[in-house]
């Protein structure tokens, strides 16, 4: 009896969003990853991209945040068939999970960040870490007056590697006798949520002689940002633009527009341009990038930045082909 | 009021129910002041209930209490203290590494500034060991001093919170003669001081020796009232257990004959290797009882352990039935139990059984692998019970419930559900601990009858017992334990327990416990680690 | 004795009763905090959990692994081990599932992938129980501290053989291979629909069965065998065990392997049964829920199978909560099993005294049975 009332209840509500549904070209929703969509990092900006979305058209999006395998594949079902579209899925993690969805719901827009799954309703953007990794390991190189930099990953997996190896290349195209010091926080999720760990292993960077550190960390940089501005010695951001987060130590910060994909994926649904397929977000493409800011700015002079931009152009250009560590799980360049 | 003057104590219609259980059934008690009361009764005849009340641990359902004259109605035993009740308890209630002092001002400390508070009490502490012969090195910490010692810090703490009145539990159930002898004398001192003592014990022998009345409780009420001097033994015990009741053990004298277990020079040491059993060794024939005399934890549980292969050796060789182990080759104590050795530990909750089984399940202890009870890889619940069953009728188990917690029974009966067990296998040898510790009177008699029955059909039993009474009365020969070491072998016949106390205490001329008190405030040092070992 | 039976039935239905009831009054408090009508939350959780097919897939599916976990802890609990390694054990006995599988050749059927896959998880999840027994029994390394380090020690070794060993080239997630259909656990929709039946498509699958023939394989083992009957005692008594001539080292590694294995199974429901892959991390939580569906379920098997359901409720009912009101974080979720732990497990004794004193008055009480870790 009760559960009859609850089913008419649900029923009403799916009732009135396919009627909300009928207003917007759109009923937008995303999926974040296991981390939640406060992480201080990735997420919180695809997060971010949402919220500037609704802000900009004023259509609300729906969020779930599964807290396990099984609820990835369950929510994205579930917005599917509530008749979201398109759903954006946040990180490479879910891509089983989107490819089970869009077979089972083959009229449903996905969009699903870091990952490429071979489905026709799913539009993958997967993003040139290593290209923007090279160029703020190019700055740190002209930057670095002991000829030592230091690179402090996340978990170590091949992903944080992709960032480490190209900051390396980026280094090494500045001064070939640099050296790169690479730290990997731990080998489980919890690597991106270390601060502690990430100042103890800057720490002792710096004492090996490093005076640039990037960190691609996750909520483990604010360790790594911190002690670098305790040492008096400079830090590279992630993902977000982090410049803000120590002015005066922080050089620069490799941005990866995740939150951009996001917000591009509900805007073109919602005029009618989205289109599945491959979208690799490079240098080119404006998917990752250098940040200049007011928080940076005394820094970098203004040779650097040129040169840096120079050394962007013939990435884009193609006169420089930066190494993906993805591509055969090798730093051989 | 002025009627009652008199009386220290006075306990009118006290009735306490636990449930189904009337615990206290209109118990009236009235004990004179500065005198010796001793209080008497079989295991959950409400003693314990009553003085628990008197204390203020539980409330009365109905009943007054007066004490020194004035009217109470006790919710907690602060309130009792208050009133000048003083309760040592069998298990002490003290700090073992604080001293003397620093345990006698637990709970009344005086202030935050514990030096000021601790002044006051040293004054106050030497006033009291003088009045009433209560010496203690007061800077002796409690773990250097021996159990008697100890047992008179546990007086003096009570007396010090002003009581007036003091009710001890079975304070001799862990003193030599000599120590128990010596708690007698300050008994004597303190009554003297007008302090009114309440003696709970079931030695007879002292309710006898010491008190100046006694009342017996049974089944919740109290049954008599006498003044010791027109009372016996014989007539207490009866009164207790509602029966007559035999003192005496009947039993021929034994017949030793082929030796069943030999023990050489057998050391054992404990987890942090000290020395518990020194280099024993002895015989126990077929047909005979070998008591283990000795004041507790003087190597008795170290022995019976490693006899039944429960602790390992660290020297020695012990022979069972024809087998032989030693430090290198143990026999595990399901081996041993397979060649035909059975032991029935000391200590019933730590080792006899298992208190959260079944009774069922805890007859099984020991024999869970008996096929009889196995089909292949099932354990046949049915036949577990019909074991147990079978167990409690031969031994008169009560209740008779197979499916009753073991935590459940009463000590007796759970003693004689271990017997029971142990014994109906009809052992080779068998290893006894304390049997009839805790248990009543009645099944005492029961228990010492079965030990002389095995030994008549051709058995070996080695009984262990710090009850002086139960190992002359019982055993054929005798070997006392002292500190590890065997220290005196006598025959039953020739034993007494003046001769057994010497022993026990490795000393052929006494020793004054006040004289060692004074060495040890000469030397403290040496002194107290003599003091360890008595 | 009738006060037994009533004291029995305090422990044993009263008092969870009343710990759940007050999980949820204090739950109801925080969504009135917050703003969340707790009626129609409650609601929502039943109809997430049971108002349809799939929801009721999923919950069954969740409630397979606490089942395996909580299993688990109250075997090791029997014999007095505080085993909280499940997660680990749970973790490496799917590496024992996949490897079976992947390293099969994969023209085989099921009737050998599956018991393979079964038998995988069983050896090695009991495997890595094994090290923290033998170092409790024989090197006195306390058996909680280890077990918690393997869970450490599992994350990495997984890592570790999921980077660099088992991980698909070209893929970015750390994660193996498909496994060949063949080795599928069939999925509880595609049977049904074998025998004419429709159903949902969820997650649940066969395993389901092999958690419920485990739970009576362990009530059969715990107190119907002499083996169980040694366990019980070393829990009980360890002293009484060891002069009863049961060998408590023996014991320990006997009872953490076995632990370990029942742990190693939810590997045969999350991956044979529905990832169909190696992936990371389908253990979390799952492990430590066992601590709280063991606690809750009394160490008994069928109290077991019905604290994993309400578990596996919560689970299921907790995301659909999550996912229909805009209110409700899945951050609330986690509090709301917070707290069904919290008055269910650590505060589980709260109000016995109270009941025992009312319902069940004694001359003394006896002392909560502990966990003697």
């Amino acid at each position: 009896m009760k559960l009859n009332k609850i089913t008419m209840a649900i029923a009403a509500g799916a009732v009135a969003l396919t009627a909300t549904v009928a207003q917007a070209a759109v009923n937008p929703a995303v999926v974040y990853d296991k981390a939640g969509k406060f992480d201080k990092s990735f997420n919180e900006a695809v997060y971010n991209g949402v919220k500037r979305f609704t802000a900009d058209t004023g259509i609300s999006v729906r969020e779930v945040e599964p807290t396990n395998e099984a609820q990835v594949e369950q929510g994205l079902k579930k917005l599917a068939k509530r008749g979201n579209s398109p759903i954006v899925a946040v990180g490479f993690a879910q891509a089983n999970a989107v490819s089970a969805a869009a077979q089972a719901y083959p009229d449903t827009k996905f969009t699903l960040i870091d990952m490429v799954v071979p489905e026709a309703n799913v539009q993958n953007v997967v993003f040139k870490e290593h290209e923007g990794s090279f160029l703020v390991g190019a700055l740190a190189a002209m930057k670095s007056e002991t000829g030592t930099i230091g690179f402090v990953g996340g978990m170590d997996i091949p992903l944080i590697s992709r960032f480490g190896c190209g900051y390396e290349q980026g280094a090494m195209h500045i001064n070939a006798n640099i050296k790169v010091i690479h730290n990997m926080t731990g080998s489980t999720p919890a690597a991106f949520g270390n601060p502690s760990k990430g100042g103890e292993l800057t720490r002792s960077q710096i004492e090996a002689g490093a005076d640039v550190i990037f960190a691609a960390a996750g909520g483990t940089g604010f360790g790594v940002y911190q002690a670098a501005a305790d040492a008096g010695k400079w830090a590279i951001g992630v993902d977000s633009n982090q410049n803000h987060l120590q002015p005066g130590t922080m050089l620069t910060s490799m941005v990866k527009r995740v939150g951009e994909a996001a917000y591009k994926s509900y805007e073109t649904a919602n005029n009618g341009t989205w289109t599945a397929g491959v979208s690799v977000m490079g240098l080119a493409e404006g998917g990752v990038d250098w940040a200049l800011d007011e928080h940076n700015r005394a820094l970098v002079t203004a040779t650097m930045e040129s040169d840096v931009n120079a050394i962007k152009a013939s990435i884009i250009a193609g006169d420089i082909s930066v190494h993906d560590y993805m591509s055969d799980n090798t730093c051989n360049y | 009021m002025t009627m009652t003057d008199n009386f220290a104590i006075e306990l009118t219609d006290i009735d306490k129910r636990f449930g189904a259980v009337h615990a206290n059934n209109k118990v009236c008690l009235q004990v004179k002041r500065g005198n010796i009361h001793g209080i008497v009764g079989e295991n959950g005849a409400g003693k314990s209930t009553l003085m628990s009340i008197l204390y203020g641990f539980y409330q009365a359902d109905a009943g007054q209490i007066d004490v020194l004259g004035q009217a109470y109605t006790f919710t907690d035993s602060h309130q009792a203290i208050a009133a000048g009740i003083g309760m040592v308890h069998q298990h002490f209630m003290l700090v073992e590494n604080f001293t003397v002092l620093e345990n006698v001002i637990l709970g009344s400390e005086g202030g935050a500034l514990l030096a000021h508070g601790l002044a006051a009490a040293r004054k106050e502490l030497t006033r009291l060991g003088d009045e009433y012969g209560l010496k203690v090195d007061l800077d002796a910490t409690i773990d250097t001093l021996s159990v008697g010692l100890q047992q008179r810090v546990e007086i003096l703490k009570a007396l010090y919170k002003g009581a007036k009145i003091l009710i001890l539990d079975e304070p001799t159930g862990v003193l030599t003669p000599q120590e128990t002898d010596e708690l007698f004398r300050i008994f004597g001192a303190l009554k003297q001081q007008g302090v009114t003592i309440m003696l709970i014990t079931h030695k007879l022998r002292e309710i006898m020796s010491i008190t100046d009345q006694v009342s017996v409780m049974r089944a919740g009420q109290m049954v008599a009232h006498r003044d010791t001097q027109a009372t016996s033994r014989e007539e207490l015990a009866e009164l207790m257990v509602g029966r007559k009741v035999l003192l005496q053990v009947n039993k021929k004298p034994g017949n030793g004959r082929a030796p069943l277990l030999k023990v050489k020079r057998l050391s054992v040491s404990d987890n942090q290797g000290i020395e518990r059993l020194k280099d024993v060794s002895f015989e126990l024939r077929a047909g005979e009882v070998l008591g283990v005399a000795g004041v507790s934890g003087n190597g008795q549980t170290e022995l019976l352990e490693a006899l039944s292969g429960i602790v390992p050796m660290t020297s020695g060789t012990i022979e069972v039935l024809g087998f032989k182990m030693d430090a290198k080759h143990p026999l595990t104590p399901d081996r041993l139990r397979e060649l035909g050795l059975a032991h029935v530990p000391e200590d019933r909750h730590r080792m006899g059984l298992i208190t959260d089984f079944s009774a069922s399940e805890s007859a099984l202890l020991g024999y869970h692998t008996d096929p009889k009870i196995n089909s292949g890889i099932w354990l046949s619940n049915r036949k577990v019970e019909a074991n147990c069953q079978a167990l409690m009728q031969s031994f008169d188990v009560r209740p008779a419930d197979p499916h009753l917690k073991s935590a459940n029974f009463s000590g007796g009966n759970q003693q004689k559900l271990i017997l029971a067990r142990e014994m109906e296998r009809n052992p080779e040898v068998l290893l006894i601990g304390q049997p009839t510790r805790g248990v009543d009177i009645g099944a005492i008699e029961f228990i010492h009858q079965r030990i002389i029955d095995m030994r008549d059909a051709g058995k070996a039993v080695l009984l262990v017992s710090v009850e002086l009474d139960e190992i002359m009365s019982v055993s054929d020969r005798i070997i006392v334990l002292c500190d590890g070491e065997i220290s005196g072998r006598i025959d039953a016949a020739d034993a007494d327990e003046r001769t057994l106390g010497m022993m026990m205490a490795n000393a052929l001329d006494p020793i004054d416990p006040l004289q060692t008190m004074d060495d040890q405030h000469a030397s403290s040092g040496q002194a107290s680690s003599q003091e360890t070992q008595a | 004795m009738k006060r037994d039976t009533r004291i029995t039935w305090i422990n044993r239905l009263l008092l969870p009763l009343l710990n759940i009831l007050t999980a949820f009054a204090v739950t109801a408090i925080v969504f009135w905090l917050i703003d969340v009508n707790p009626i129609e939350a409650a609601e929502v959780l039943l109809y997430g959990a049971f108002g349809y097919e799939e929801g009721i897939g999923y919950t069954i599916y969740y409630t397979t692994n606490f089942i395996f976990t909580g299993l688990a802890v109250a075997v090791a609990f029997h014999a007095g081990l505080f085993n909280i390694g499940g997660e680990g054990q749970a973790y490496v006995g799917g590496l024992g599932a996949g490897l079976a599988i992947l390293f099969l050749d994969p023209t085989l059927g099921a009737w050998v992938f599956i018991p393979a896959s079964i038998i995988g998880a069983l050896l090695f999840g009991g495997l890595w129980a094994l090290i923290p027994a033998y170092l409790q029994a024989y090197r006195g390394s306390h058996i909680v501290i280890t077990t918690i380090m393997f869970n450490f020690l599992a994350a990495s070794l997984m890592v570790y053989v999921m980077v660099h060993v088992l991980r698909e080239t070209g893929q970015m997630t750390p994660q193996s291979e498909l496994f060949p259909t063949n080795a599928w656990m069939p999925f509880v929709h595609d049977v049904a629909a074998g025998f004419g039946y429709s159903i949902e498509a969820s997650p649940l699958n066969l395993s389901v069965l092999l958690a419920l023939v485990c739970a009576v394989l362990v009530w059969f083992f715990l107190w119907q065998t002499r083996w169980g009957y040694a366990i019980r005692a070393t829990g009980k008594n360890g002293t009484a065990a060891v002069y009863g001539g049961i060998k408590p080292k023996r014991i320990i590694i006997v009872v953490m392997c076995i632990s370990g294995a029942l742990a190693g199974l939810v590997s045969v429901n999350e991956l044979v049964g529905y990832q169909h892959r190696l992936i990371m991390d389908f253990h979390l939580g799952y492990g430590f829920g066992g601590i709280a569906v063991a606690l809750m379920g009394r160490n008994h098997p069928l109290g077991i199978i019905v604290a994993a359901l309400l578990f596996g409720t919560l689970y299921q009912g907790g995301a659909e909560l999550a996912f229909e009101m805009s209110g409700i974080s899945r951050d609330i979720v986690v509090v709301m099993q917070g707290l069904v732990i919290l008055f269910c497990g650590a505060l589980e004794y709260m109000y016995r005294p109270w009941l025992i004193r009312n319902l069940a008055p004694v001359k003394q009480q006896e002392a909560p049975t502990g966990v003697t870790a």
